[in-house]
């Protein structure tokens, strides 16, 4: 099948298996697209790994356990499919701690404070299953299958994080102020997440069907979505020109794309430290992997 | 608190501490595949820490998480084979082996119980404890000719023997094959004494809880 | 080495593909399967295989239009006018019948 014939199935809503012909181009954009999804499900696991140590209730303790298991799931689920495309997970590895490949923007800043577990849990999955459930409809079949495995365990999260935030929004003084802190913290990286509003029609992931839906499409849907359930708890969301207009289109301040671009280029507050700290364990356990796979390989 | 209630505490804060440092893999385990298996594994022994915490906190007037969180730290009773800080991968499956291993004799003993309540739970943590035990041993296997993992083995073994009261330490030494430690290699390990690194892990543990006291979280 | 996995969600139901996990033998294999794939208890349960014992086969072509494996092969809604016609008022309506046998 020519590139151009294969456009056109795909744009007609035609689908892919790993088996398939597919042109060269396509292929390596599903690779580094779908890449980049498993680096930060494995990414995402580190800024709330060390709350689970802090968590402060046994239910809290095994749900957020859950939650980060949950997420390396994924990445296990997601680099297998990268695997089959033709890169090995050893490959992606190697590509992210070395800062070759990418991760989302929310995944390189600090979590402070137990208001954050709440905040990411919540709005942070939020936007993400905004992403992966438009990845429902992916041109290629295999990524496609998976995401329904992790939209419904995702849903989990958004339940958990919003458990969280009611609980806290509920309590004291003090922990109402920690919810509203790290919702300040959080909202310009929330509001970067979608990415910049190019027309879908210029996103070659798009052009491909792996993305069915642009970034501002993902944005607005956010917004609609979230923004209400955090108006009535009391919070406030930090950007004063933050309103649904009468054509129910929702305006904001314009989001900071420097600092988007800056961050997932390995720039972000947190980026180095979590790639060392990656790097170190992947190095010292290194000697499980050559023990273990060595001589099933 | 009486014979029983101790009894029950003693395996909780196992289970709980246990299971709080075998979380600490959670996210950065060897292998995708085993940092979600053995998550599981770290999720039941918190697990069980909680049904074991509640069924002692009836007897105590308590609730769960007060007994887990708002004791003193001399006032945990947990074996000094789970305190420790193992962050490597052949310490972490040697005592991850010799715990259940320990458990699994104990829970025995536990399910024979005149306490009927108690006897269920035994039985029921059983159950799951099945694939912690088939974990355990298929790691054992991969493992049993890599001197690190045999070092740790050794090294562990005179803890691992501590967890369980004398009457049935015997069993232990039988099932794997393996002479009990005398009194001055088993001095340090026993209940009642802790690793220097319990007053750390409980710091961390309550920090978000201390926060804010009294809160609801 | 790769193990796909297939997962049956309540007894009864066919085995349906999972996905796969990347394990030495066949005993890590079911041990990582059964959590990655069951630890919410959404299986029944897995059908856990080696990659190379799966042999995927393709291409089905229809090529000479063989309608007799499909619906479309037996257009029987004609045939049936007719046959009824043919049949007239001599035979039992369907109402009748069942009224009759009850």
């Amino acid at each position: 099948m020519d590139e151009q014939r294969f456009l056109e199935y795909v744009q007609s809503g035609g689908q892919v298996e790993t088996t398939d012909r597919m042109p060269d181009d396509y292929r390596s954009k599903l690779v580094k697209f779908i890449e980049m999804h498993g680096n930060s499900e494995l990414m995402g696991v580190l800024p709330e790994r060390e709350w689970i140590l802090r968590a402060p209730t046994l239910q809290r303790k095994l749900a957020l356990t859950a939650k980060v298991q949950d997420e390396v799931g994924h990445s296990q689920l997601i680099y297998r499919v990268v695997e089959d495309l033709g890169k090995p997970r050893e490959q992606c590895l190697a590509d992210l701690i070395s800062g070759k490949s990418k991760f989302h923007n929310v995944f390189h800043y600090p979590t402070k404070t137990w208001g954050d577990v709440g905040v990411i849990a919540w709005l942070v999955d939020a936007a993400a299953i905004i992403s992966q459930k438009a990845l429902l409809k992916c041109s290629y079949a295999p990524y496609a299958r998976i995401m329904k495995k992790i939209c419904w365990e995702e849903s989990f999260h958004i339940l958990h994080g919003r458990d969280v935030v009611l609980t806290m929004m509920n309590g004291t003084d003090e922990q109402r102020e920690l919810v509203q802190e790290a919702l300040n913290r959080w909202w310009g990286p929330l509001m970067q997440f979608h990415g910049n509003p190019i027309s879908k029609e210029d996103d070659p992931m798009y052009i491909w069907r792996i993305k069915s839906q642009g970034n501002e499409e993902a944005r607005q849907q956010f917004l609609d979505g979230y923004v209400p359930q955090i108006w009535e708890l009391g919070l406030t969301v930090p950007d004063p020109k933050l309103r649904k207009s009468d054509d129910g289109v929702w305006e904001y301040s314009e989001p900071d794309w420097d600092e988007l671009k800056h961050v997932v280029t390995g720039h972000g507050p947190k980026t180095q430290e979590r790639l060392e700290f990656r790097r170190k364990f992947l190095e010292q356990e290194a000697w499980v992997r050559s023990v273990v796979l060595a001589e099933a390989a | 608190m009486s014979e029983k209630v101790q009894k029950i505490v003693e395996i909780a804060d196992d289970e709980l501490i246990l299971g709080w440092r075998d979380s600490e893999w959670t996210g950065i385990a060897p292998s995708l595949e085993e940092d979600v298996a053995f998550s599981s594994i770290a999720q039941n022994e918190i697990g069980h820490a909680r049904a074991l915490y509640e069924l002692a906190a009836r007897e105590l007037g308590t609730d769960a998480d007060t007994l887990a969180f708002d004791r003193d730290p001399g006032e945990y009773l947990s074996a000094p084979l789970v305190e420790e800080r193992r962050m490597d991968w052949a310490h972490t499956i040697a005592r991850h082996f010799l715990y259940e291993t320990a458990d699994e004799i104990r829970l025995a003993a536990l399910k024979d119980s005149d306490d009927a309540e108690v006897a269920g739970l035994a039985a029921k943590m059983d159950r799951e404890e099945q694939y912690h035990r088939l974990h355990a041993r298929m790691w054992r296997d991969r493992l049993q000719d890599e001197p690190r993992f045999v070092d740790a083995l050794e090294e562990l073994w005179p803890a691992a023997v501590a967890v369980l009261p004398e009457e049935l330490r015997p069993q232990m030494s039988e099932r794997l094959q393996l002479d009990l430690p005398s009194n001055s290699l088993l001095r340090g390990f026993e209940r009642g004494s802790h690793s220097e690194e319990l007053r750390p892990l409980l710091d961390e543990m309550t920090m978000v809880r201390r926060s804010v006291p009294g809160a609801t979280w | 080495m790769i193990f796909e996995v297939f997962r049956q969600e309540k007894k009864g139901a066919a085995f349906a593909h999972a996905g796969s996990v990347e394990a030495p033998d066949a005993t890590f294999a079911h041990a990582y399967a059964h959590e990655q794939y069951g630890r919410r208890q959404e299986s029944e349960a897995l059908w856990v295989v080696p990659r190379d014992a799966i042999h995927e086969v393709h291409d089905f072509h229809d090529e000479l239009h063989q309608t007799y494996h499909r619906v479309d092969g037996y257009p029987l809604k004609e045939k049936l006018r007719l046959a009824r016609e043919r049949a007239g008022g001599t035979a039992k309506s369907v109402d009748a019948l069942s009224a009759g046998g009850g």
